[in-house]
């Protein structure tokens, strides 16, 4: 069985972002970008379902531009076996829709045939949460969002899912898209020698093009600002006049 | 034409507030025709129908729609879809679910977590942790949204709405409901509270999660907790706060032991008051607090539990 990642690059969730002066959106250069961390999970554990003989060969993909190489190339030096780049756009700014991701993706799976894809559960920059539910509707396959259990059944997988309330437990025929949270694993770090023989693992490019999708996106950004900034506030130097402050503003 | 409102109905009781937030949220948009699913949820959709601004509610009740399973709820709302120009939901982890798969099945996009509404095809999102804001317009014929609760006033009672039933559609059989561990608790919701108190790292062990939650109950509060304190096993996954957890928006929200890191903070910062309690002066939290105590928890909360009548 192939298992397919699907890998964003974001702003590293250590950089404060800047909003740009003219509100076009969010400035983007000479900041430093990761993997999501959401998908480093999800490579994980594709690589642990391979050593545990339940895949064959781990397939990472990544969509939106020629940097993107970079995240690829660390899925490979966590483990992955091969790689495709699907360039969507040359501007680093110009993000790629969930919906336009999918249909990429669509067009992958339509390639490559995986029994399992193991995605993030959002992307850190646009919070959208969508990109897997939305894999799933265009391949007709179950979905499993939010795991953070996974154990594959013959012909089924059962997962655990954090959802509002606390665990739900479902199973979900193969194959099957899967979104991972948090706390399924923790991710490995690559080792030197594996990021050097990243470098000559297989990578693929390909456009989006080339996959026959439209990527025009249906929402226009009309304009990007910062959020109101919250008053500073005061220290208090006791619970007693902590207390009292409290009641001043008729919090408690 | 109008607006479809997906209930938020658990084991058949309507959420009110989470619903009643998002309808607020959906009568700005246009006549609104709340969708209420389950496997028994009568009672919901009657509760529904006593909302102010609701013009009528749809109630379709099968055993395959009990757990929310994304395929078969999907499946029933692209039944319905074409009567409707927006089809939104309060953001809940079932909306979340759902949502985006019946916007793909309508080659449409999902507008995540809309904290305003500008006009019928504009709306005010965050991004970056809520960092930043996002105003975006959909040129797609049919809106597909999750609505973010904490940023809209709940609906009144005050409707009295017609109730129809509707058919169930065929379960396409993708996905199969096992258990749920739902830990009952006489708590206030975390995501509706009027006050929250959350516990972080510096709380040190499950055990010491007991101080934390004796000042909630003394305050009548709901308990969150930081992903640290939850990566931890202090505090269970539903209660984590931010950016990949709730998002909420207290009268009053008081951080122990919590640094205050910017996906902590994207979950918490748009509470009325905020009080921070870390013996690190220099901790982030402190400069989004309304009133921060530089001391230690293990002394200062069991005082402030003792000191709040
Ligand atoms: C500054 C800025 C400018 C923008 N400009 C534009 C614009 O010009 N045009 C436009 O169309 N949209 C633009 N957007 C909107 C934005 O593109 C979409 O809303 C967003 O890309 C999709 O949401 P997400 O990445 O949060 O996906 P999610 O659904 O949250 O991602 C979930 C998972 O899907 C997978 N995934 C997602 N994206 C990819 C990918 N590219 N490659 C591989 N796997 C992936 C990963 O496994 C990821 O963990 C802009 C946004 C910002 C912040
Ligand atoms: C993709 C991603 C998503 C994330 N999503 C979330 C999220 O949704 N929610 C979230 O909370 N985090 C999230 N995080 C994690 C976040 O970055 C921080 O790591 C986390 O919030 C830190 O939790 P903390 O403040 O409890 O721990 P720490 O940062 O370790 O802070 C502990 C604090 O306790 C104080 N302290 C220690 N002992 C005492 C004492 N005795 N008395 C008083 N104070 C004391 C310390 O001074 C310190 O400030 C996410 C991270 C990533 C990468």
């Amino acid at each position: 069985m192939k298992v397919l990642v699907p890998v964003k690059r974001v702003i590293d969730y250590n950089v404060k972002v800047r909003v740009k002066a003219d509100g076009s959106g969010v400035d983007l250069a000479n900041v430093k970008m990761s993997m999501n961390p959401f998908d480093e999970i999800a490579v994980e554990q594709a690589i642990r379902l391979k050593e545990a003989g339940q895949a064959d060969e781990v397939i990472a993909v990544s969509v939106g531009v020629k940097q993107n190489q970079e995240t690829l190339r660390t899925a490979l030096a966590m483990g992955a076996d091969r790689a495709i780049l699907v360039i969507a756009t040359e501007d680093v700014h110009t993000d790629i829709e969930p919906l336009a991701v999918a249909k990429i993706l669509k067009a992958v799976i339509d390639e490559e045939k995986p029994g399992i894809v193991l995605a993030g559960k959002q992307a850190i920059d646009n919070d959208m949460n969508a990109t897997g539910q939305m894999l799933a509707a265009l391949t007709g396959w179950s979905q499993a969002t939010f795991v953070s259990e996974l154990t594959i059944e013959g012909d089924n997988a059962v997962v655990t899912r954090e959802v509002d309330g606390g665990l739900q437990t479902i199973k979900v025929t193969m194959p099957t898209i899967v979104t991972v949270d948090l706390r399924l694993n923790e991710p490995r770090y690559a080792s030197l020698p594996n990021i050097m023989k990243a470098k000559k693992k297989p990578l693929d490019e390909k456009s989006a093009a080339e996959l026959g999708v439209d990527v025009t996106p249906r929402l226009k950004i009309a304009s990007t600002s910062e959020p109101e900034a919250r008053l500073a506030g005061i220290k208090v130097g006791s619970v007693e006049e902590l207390v009292e402050k409290l009641k001043e503003v008729g919090a408690v | 034409m109008g607006v479809l409102l997906i209930a938020e109905v658990n084991s058949g009781t309507l959420s009110v507030d989470a619903t009643a937030k998002a309808l607020t949220a959906a009568k700005q948009i246009g006549d609104v025709t709340v969708l209420c699913v389950g496997s028994g949820c009568s009672d919901a959709a009657q509760a529904a129908a006593k909302l102010d601004g609701v013009s009528k509610v749809l109630c379709a009740q099968d055993d395959a729609y009990g757990h929310d399973l994304a395929e078969p709820v999907a499946d029933l709302i692209i039944s319905l879809s074409s009567d409707y120009t927006h089809i939104v939901a309060p953001s809940t982890s079932a909306s979340k679910n759902i949502l985006p798969r019946v916007a793909a099945l309508l080659d449409v996009m999902i507008i995540s977590e809309v904290t305003a509404v500008v006009d019928a095809d504009t709306f005010e999102r965050p991004i970056y942790a809520g960092n930043a804001i996002q105003t975006v317009k959909s040129s797609d014929l049919i809106k597909v949204a999750t609505i973010r609760t904490s940023t809209f006033e709940a609906a009144n009672e005050g409707g009295m709405a017609n109730v129809e039933s509707i058919d169930a559609c065929a379960n396409p059989g993708l996905s199969e409901w096992i258990e749920d561990k739902v830990a009952a608790s006489d708590r206030p919701e975390l995501t509706s509270a009027g006050i929250v108190v959350s516990g972080g790292r510096g709380v040190g062990s499950e055990d010491d999660f007991k101080i934390i939650e004796g000042l909630a109950d003394k305050l009548g509060a709901a308990v969150g907790a930081s992903r640290a304190a939850v990566d931890s096993g202090y505090a269970p996954n539903d209660w984590q706060v931010g950016q990949t957890g709730k998002v909420v928006a207290p009268d009053l929200y008081v951080a122990v032991g919590i640094s205050g890191a910017i996906q902590h903070l994207a979950g918490m910062k748009d509470s009325k008051i905020i009080v921070a309690i870390n013996k690190d002066e220099e901790a982030p939290i402190f400069q989004v607090a309304d009133f921060g105590l530089v001391a230690d928890l293990f002394d200062a909360v069991p005082k402030l539990t003792e000191q709040i009548a």
